[in-house]
């Protein structure tokens, strides 16, 4: 589909033919995983490839590459990071996290998960721009608190954390924070030498890498559990059999973005931005609009509904998505825009934009002009515009 | 393009039938509320006569299949008796879409409900209940919850705005946590009178709001 306007990369990216060609040798060739390093050469070969990229992933983290271990996604580094923290201080230093209310389901759920094991888990509100209260958490961190995992940028409302201010914060006060960085890898700097965090959640497919790899950023030192059972694989964090062409996909994926790369995209989001808010009456921001990854614009368009939107645009060959309960397969409207304090009515006619390498700002500009007249047609039907109107 | 949903309704979404107001209609209803979703209008011109449907007309704040829902039900409803229409089920609004998806079933229900609603609003005008049960509160309470406060976008009972609720030989006295002067006292009060004034046993509404402030 030539025509096509993607606009949904929060969710997953087209792969790069460049991280494919990367890839290939590991799929046909070098395709053996050796179980040791005195196995078989075509099996070292590969190991070879996957420690390069390991260590390509660590240079782009200043970090070491005993410090990145490789998952199967963000849901999974997410999930390690919660649970293995668990399972080595549960039982020691306590029983309490703290984590916010809009982050992503990983992180949610999981920490739901460990409350129902007799975990204990503070859910820091955020404010309208979607930014967690510095003095909320000073004051939610207790002496049994294992763990903080605060995002380093929302998935739906694109609001960047202060993620070096919050980590200071955890280490002055003793406990270890991770960050689910999913969004914000390789878009914007990450210089784990400096910052302080202890855990990191990245992904490959939301930057034209492969779906099913991911990484976890753990700086040395820090204690987590093993909570996938099975061989002795990623430094004995991991079990499970590494997935090399993923590996070097994911790290051939992150060498591909580049600075001006996301400036350009940047330069995308602003015009979305501009153009929405000032072109179509009746508009709302959702999240902040400079603390904002450069790859996410989220409108809430009033008196119309977001499925509605989608549908419309879809016609179009336009692809988003929307925080609308009647999108979702729960049928419960976004948590996020529930979480800056937004009510039903804000989550019903939100719709992100999410943006990538594929994008143009031409197609910001086609985009703009077909939310004018979706979001024309609709208010025409609508009961409640012609109210505003009055 | 590929979604749960069919051609008809897909049609009747993309260029839905009978979109609008009626002015001056025999019959109207408002239901739904942008706090629980979707929100449907239902406008109906009524024969006098025959109480045959002449004409129908929606608005819809909701997703896809609440606009095709709202879509049908109207063509449907046209030149019907209103005995007939009142008949109408969400099955028969389905079938007619040629199939909704089971999980999108609260939201198109809600356009059936507003043609029920409208016919029992024009019935109410003209007299013509004919299960006369007395008007309690709780029927009060039901439907004052189609009455939005425009500002959070809740209605008056869920957004706790309703102080007291009293029915009282025939008089309806209700009291609303708003200042007399916010800036949408006047449309809540005229919502509020529209949706009891109707009701049979009801003759008298007496609206109290709190005192105005600076």
């Amino acid at each position: 589909m030539p025509d096509m306007v993607y606009m949904d990369n929060a969710a997953s990216t087209r792969l790069d033919e460049r991280v494919l060609e990367a890839m290939r040798p590991y799929l046909f060739e070098s395709y053996a995983v050796a179980t040791s390093e005195f196995g078989h050469s075509m099996g070292i070969e590969a190991k070879e490839a996957l420690e390069e990229a390991r260590l390509r992933l660590a240079t782009f983290l200043k970090a070491s590459p005993e410090e990145v271990i490789l998952t199967s996604g963000d849901t999974e580094s997410s999930n390690i990071a919660l649970k293995g923290i668990a399972l080595s201080l549960g039982g020691k230093k306590g029983k309490h996290m703290v984590t916010s209310k809009i982050e992503d389901f990983p992180v949610l759920n999981g920490a739901r998960a460990l409350e129902r094991q007799g975990f204990e888990v503070t859910y820091l509100s955020v404010d309208s721009q979607g930014l967690v209260d510095m003095a909320e958490l000073e004051n939610a961190i207790t002496p049994e608190t294992i763990l903080v995992s605060i995002q380093n940028a929302n998935q739906e409302i694109g609001t960047v954390q202060d993620i070096e201010a919050i980590g200071k914060l955890c280490h002055e006060k003793g406990t270890l924070f991770h960050t689910d960085a999913t969004h914000t890898w390789r878009r914007l700097e990450h210089d784990l030498g400096r910052l302080p965090v202890d855990l990191m959640t990245f992904s490959g497919h939301t930057i034209h890498g492969p779906k099913g790899i991911g990484g976890l950023f753990v700086r040395k030192g820090t204690p987590l559990g093993k909570w996938m059972d099975g061989g002795f694989q990623e430094f004995n964090m991991r079990a499970g059999l590494e997935n090399i062409p993923g590996a070097v996909g994911m790290a051939k994926a992150a060498e591909l973005v580049t600075r001006e790369e996301n400036e350009r995209l940047k330069g995308i989001r602003d015009r979305l931005i501009d153009h929405l808010l000032s072109e179509v009456q009746a508009t709302t921001l959702n999240g902040h609009r400079q603390k904002r990854i450069p790859q996410n614009a989220n409108v809430t368009f009033h008196y119309v509904e977001g499925e509605s939107i989608t549908l419309h645009l879809d016609m179009r060959g336009i692809e988003v998505s929307t925080g609308s309960a009647c999108f979702s397969r729960s049928l419960e409207a976004s948590h996020v825009i529930m979480g800056i304090g937004g009510n039903h009515e804000r989550a019903h006619g939100s719709i992100r934009y999410s943006l990538g390498r594929f994008n143009t700002l031409d197609q910001a500009d086609v985009v703009v002009q077909a939310m004018k007249e979706v979001v024309a047609r609709l208010r025409e039907i609508s009961p409640l515009s012609k109210e505003a109107k009055q | 393009m590929r979604f749960p949903y069919g051609d008809k309704v897909l049609e009747n979404f993309k260029n839905p039938k009978n979109v609008g107001k009626i002015e001056n209609p025999d019959g109207k209803a408002i239901v739904g509320s942008p706090a629980c979703g979707d929100m449907v209008a239902v406008y109906l011109k009524v024969d006098e006569k025959e109480h045959r449907i002449i004409d129908a007309k929606f608005e819809s704040y909701g997703c896809a299949s609440n606009i095709a829902t709202g879509s049908i039900i109207t063509e449907l409803a046209k030149g019907k008796t209103l005995d007939e229409a009142k008949e109408i089920s969400w099955k028969d609004a389905s079938e007619a879409l040629g199939g909704l998806p089971k999980i999108k079933a609260h939201c198109s229900v809600l356009a059936v409900e507003g043609l029920r609603e409208a016919i029992n609003n024009y019935e109410e005008k003209h007299g013509l209940i004919k299960e006369k049960k007395p008007t309690t509160v709780d029927e009060i309470k039901r439907r004052l919850k189609n009455v939005m406060n425009p500002l959070t976008g809740l209605d008056i009972v869920r957004g706790n705005l309703l102080k007291d609720v009293k029915v009282e030989e025939g008089t309806v006295s209700i009291w609303v946590d708003l200042p007399e002067n916010h800036i949408f006292a006047a449309n809540i009060r005229d919502e509020i009178k529209e949706r009891i004034e109707t009701i049979w046993d009801v003759k008298k509404v007496e609206l109290h709001f709190n005192e105005s402030q600076a």
